[in-house]
């Protein structure tokens, strides 16, 4: 295969890498979409193996050996995941690209054919770009460990704030620079290699302080941040191999990342910059609930068998899944329930908010995997409106996306972030395990409510006597 | 030794009420209370002895006795004279008192040495919900009200066409959006009537539209809102705008609710005989502050009258009318009241005057009269703030909107302004050949935003792990350094290590291909309608 060859091979990549994207604005040509994306990966592969970038079958054999340890790990892990498990999943993909990023970017470097044509300014910029790849690859690499942890529950999802970690993080900033600079002065490899490992560490202790800080609600903002830096540094590997597709691929990637990262936020009304800084810390937030705007008053417990009851008197019925249902794997009751209540001509629908979860979509994912249809799963602006026509608002395991305070209270921590209107129900029925504040560790006006029932329990346990109840 | 609940028959003309019912006695007995009840208290609501016996009460025929063997005594009305005279030392009375209008009730009742709980006292804060009787006799004379309506008005109350012609909607006014209202609101409407509310206390407007009523507001501004929730008096300059607004809808509705009070006042007088003559014949006006004197200046109390062809209907009794309803939720008020004073469920009570809810409900402890008690702390709904308000609209409205506009033109200048320099910083050092890869990185990122930004919420996660899958093109960077080709350069090249690094990123690299494509797909075919 020639280089045109090749590269006309590499532009059909690129056009059905964007047409998968493309395609995944709509339930119905997702899977189209996806079908794309295989493709332009296939066409992509077979193109640099069977190409001119690689000689003699030596090589091919090599390739054809790691690709098939690799598809088989991946193909077995696909298979086996569960669907609360996603946000691990997606997390510990991306330390992977990361990882490859770095590896690549080191290969790169100790390889001489690589620059052996370049000089001058083409020379400094293909080692920025080696750098810079490095760097990016390794903060995804080591962020995205953290992550993977933190949403498996392996490691805590307290946010980890070190005293003066704004600080650590911009000396750390400024000697990446610095040795940056040295690097591309450096005038044998084996000295480059020195700034380049210790600039690899330092990434890597950055990428895992970065992750550290940031607490479990703010989990959707890191997985699609991290998705982004993948990107980047798929981008950053093109550069440095001059790879056009690589560029592209990367470019298409990183942005969708960061729009991403860009919903969850404005869906938490946060800057992303305070995200990444880590915590509620920032704004001294916290403490603010004590004062004056505790919500006062008593919760009214309710039994499954009533709750039961009221799901079989109402017409209207909205049900705001959160984590915990996640936690509770109580998604398949949950479409039981819904299923029931539809047969007998209840009008059941689902309210997303965008940071349920601990990933974007999380909870679309999860009822999906209980074949709850999509048309009744809606966001939340498509539904916020009919909650004082709603009869009973449920809802299961999410706290802080359901709190009143976000609109009526300008001191609350989470004032102006967009919530669901539970309240505005004529009754809401709020699944907890126990009266502990959400994430933001705001305390909810909402239980507090006069038309607010609290079924405490397990989510699943009381789902499934619910069940039992209104079946009964 | 567990205390005896007694439940007198009550014995005011017309009463038709009882303060319990077979469902709480039975609760009350699970407090650790024994409950007896006195024979045919019951009748009047449709509740036999047998029920009370079945429930576990105790029945007693003679008055005097039931009076004197009982420790704690729920009667719904206060008492009359003679019951007073039944009242032995250390009893506790539970019922309806009304103390600041019966100040020499309460003298009796302090000189009988007894404790006295007053439902009609008990605080109006979020935690005594529960126990607030008034605001369940409230609700069912919302109810009646609208009931006793339609029995006297001669149309329907929705709208229809018939075969025989069209029907044209009842229009009901109601005014005064407490409980009362709110209910008769909601009931008319569900009835389908056009329901009008008014009040003074511009706030209850959500709720008047929340049951399906619409709110008139009188165009003069004045905070209406007084401690705990209730109504003021309001200035002569309202009052005048405000019979400016009745006396129109009088013109146009068929059926006026009055519910408006002031406690501790007459109620206010806000229907004139005038307005009542401007009225079509055959309507109606139930006149629910009967009690009190009336909003309608016509009104007879605890009777019906007809004036200039309006019925005008000023039963004080509404609640009483729904026995059965009324007695149940009375009777589950003061079960709530039991759970407050027994805290222990071992069947003996604590009057706890640290306790704000029973110290609120208390009127006469151990035959010293404690009313009124000390201001409430906390109101259900304070009385707003007028100043709070507008401070904390004004720095939001800055954020966005007119005076917003200008930042954001000026945080949009510095982005072009930095952008524009790093440009000119590329542009001046770069290769050609950089450049021709950058310009596709840039075009690159625009066509990721457009595309990204139409992908559904619904599908963010799937959207994830197909990029992540996509990333994974990466895998080219490492398959091009396995065995490039030498093209003749012959440099010593550390072939090892490379194929080492090489071959390791194209196994992550490929884990994350296949794996993510697969996932994206088995994620994507459970999404279905």
């Amino acid at each position: 295969m020639s280089y045109s060859l090749a590269t006309v091979s590499y532009i059909g990549a690129t056009i059905l890498f964007i047409l998968c994207l493309g395609g995944l604005s709509n339930q119905e040509t997702a899977r189209r979409g996806n079908l794309y994306g295989m493709i332009g990966m296939a066409i992509a592969v077979v193109a640099t193996i069977f190409g001119p970038y690689v000689a003699g079958f030596g090589g091919v054999a090599w390739i054809i050996f790691a690709m098939l340890i690799g598809a088989s790990i991946g193909l077995y892990a696909a298979r086996k995941v569960q669907m609360t498990q996603m946000p691990e999943l997606v997390a510990l993909m991306h330390s992977m690209v990361g990882l490859a990023a770095m590896l690549v970017g080191f290969a790169n470097y100790v390889d001489p054919i690589a620059a052996s044509h370049l000089s001058g300014a083409a020379k400094t910029i293909h080692e920025i770009e080696i750098y810079v790849g490095i760097l990016i690859g390794a903060v995804t690499f080591s962020g995205s460990v953290i992550a993977f942890g933190k949403l498996s529950g392996k490691i805590s999802g307290n946010p980890l704030l070190l005293p003066g970690r704004h600080w650590m993080n911009l000396i750390g900033l400024l000697v990446v620079i610095l040795f940056g600079w040295k690097f591309v002065q450096a005038d044998s490899i084996g000295t480059g290699m020195a700034y380049l490992i210790v600039m690899t560490i330092i990434a890597l202790a950055f990428g895992v302080h970065m992750v550290m800080a940031i607490g479990g609600a703010d989990m959707p903002v890191v997985v699609s941040m991290l998705n982004s830096y993948s990107g980047w540094a798929a981008a950053a590997t093109g550069f440095m191999l001059s790879n056009d597709l690589l560029i592209v691929t990367g470019a298409l990637v990183g942005s969708s990342g960061a729009i991403l990262s860009y919903i969850m936020c404005a869906a938490m009304n946060r800057h992303f910059i305070s995200v990444i800084a880590g915590g509620f810390g920032t704004t001294g937030g916290t403490p603010v609930a004590a004062d004056g705007a505790q919500p006062a008053g008593e919760v009214t417990p309710i039994l499954a068998l009533e709750t039961a009851e009221l799901l079989r008197d109402a017409k209207n019925v909205i049900i705001i899944p959160g984590y915990g249902m996640a936690v509770a794997q109580a998604q398949h009751t949950v479409y039981e329930i819904t299923r029931f209540l539809r047969e007998k001509g209840v009008n059941v629908r689902f309210g997303i908010h965008p940071v349920a979860g601990r990933m974007p979509g999380h909870m679309n994912v999860l009822l999906a995997e209980a074949k709850v249809p999509y048309d009744i799963v809606l966001e939340m602006d498509e539904l916020n409106e009919d909650f004082p026509k709603t009869d009973v608002a449920m809802v299961i395991g999410a706290n802080d996306i359901v709190n009143p305070g976000a609109q009526d209270d300008p001191n609350s921590p989470i004032a102006g972030m967009p919530v669901l209107e539970a309240w505005k129900a004529a009754t809401s029925i709020v699944m907890k395990r126990s009266m502990a504040s959400g994430y933001a560790g705001v305390d909810n006006p909402l239980f507090y409510k006069e038309n607010n029932r609290m079924l405490f329990g397990d989510a699943k346990k009381m789902l499934d006597e619910v069940l039992i109840a209104l079946k009964a | 030794m567990p205390l005896t609940i007694g439940v007198p028959k009550e014995v005011a003309a017309g009463e038709k009420r009882v303060a319990t019912v077979p469902e709480v006695v039975e609760k009350l007995i699970k407090l650790g209370f024994a409950v007896q009840v006195e024979a045919g208290a019951g009748d009047a609501a449709t509740v036999s002895d047998d029920a009370y016996r079945a429930a576990g009460a105790q029945i007693v025929e003679d008055t005097a006795t039931l009076w004197s063997s009982s420790d704690i005594i729920f009667k719904v009305r206060g008492p009359s004279p003679e019951e007073v005279g039944l009242l032995s030392e250390g009893t506790t009375l539970v019922s309806f008192i009304w103390p600041a209008q019966n100040p020499e009730l309460l003298e009796q009742l302090a000189a009988r040495k007894v404790t006295v709980l007053a439902m009609d006292s008990v605080p109006r804060i979020s935690r005594a919900q529960k126990l607030d009787a008034l605001s369940s006799m409230a609700n069912i004379a919302g109810y009646r009200a609208v009931i006793e309506a339609a029995h006297a008005f001669g149309r329907f109350f929705t709208g229809q066409i018939t075969a025989a012609g069209k029907v044209p909607p009842a229009k009901v006014f109601v005014i005064g959006a407490g409980v009362a209202g709110l209910a008769a609101i909601g009931t008319a409407s569900s009835l389908g009537a056009i329901v009008r509310a008014n009040d003074t206390r511009p706030e209850v407007g959500d709720q008047v539209t929340s049951m399906g009523g619409e709110f008139v507001a009188v165009d003069y501004v004045e905070e209406g809102s007084g401690v705990g929730g209730y109504a003021k008096v309001m200035s002569e300059g309202f009052q005048k705008a405000q019979r400016d607004v009745f006396a129109k809808q009088a013109k146009d509705v068929d059926i006026i609710i009055t519910t408006a009070l002031i406690p501790g006042k007459p109620a206010p007088r806000l229907i004139t005989a005038e307005m009542v003559q401007s009225m079509k014949p055959g309507s109606v006006i139930v006149d629910m502050a009967a009690e009190q004197g009336g909003n309608c200046e016509l009104t007879e109390p605890g009777t019906v009258t007809v004036k200039h062809g309006v019925t005008i209907i000023g039963y004080a009794d509404l609640p009483s009318r729904l026995s059965k309803q009324s007695s149940t939720l009375y009777a589950t008020n003061l079960f709530r009241l039991s759970e407050e004073l027994c805290k222990n469920k071992d069947g003996s009570i604590d009057v706890n005057m640290d306790d704000e809810v029973l110290r609120g409900t208390t009127v006469v402890k151990d035959g010293a009269i404690t009313w009124p008690p000390p201001a409430p702390k906390l109101s259900a709904a304070a009385p707003q703030p007028a100043a709070a308000k507008p401070v904390a609209a004004a720095p939001k409205s800055s954020g966005h909107g007119k005076p917003g506009a200008p930042s954001s033109a000026k945080r949009a200048g510095v982005m072009f302004g930095v952008a524009a320099l790093f440009f000119l910083l590329i542009g001046a050092g770069a290769p050609k050949e950089f450049l021709a890869h950058f310009t596709v990185f840039i075009l690159a990122c625009f066509v990721g935003y457009m595309v990204v930004w139409n992908v559904k919420p619904a599908l963010h996660t799937p959207l994830m792990s197909v990029t992540n899958a996509i990333s994974s093109i990466i895998a080219i960077g490492a398959l091009v350094q396995i065995a490039p080709p030498m093209d003749g350069v012959a440099l010593d090249r550390p072939d090892g290590w490379i194929r080492l690094l090489a071959i390791l990123a194209i196994v992550l690299a490929t884990i994350n291909m296949f794996g993510g494509f697969a996932v994206t797909q088995r994620m994507l075919t459970m999404f279905r309608k």
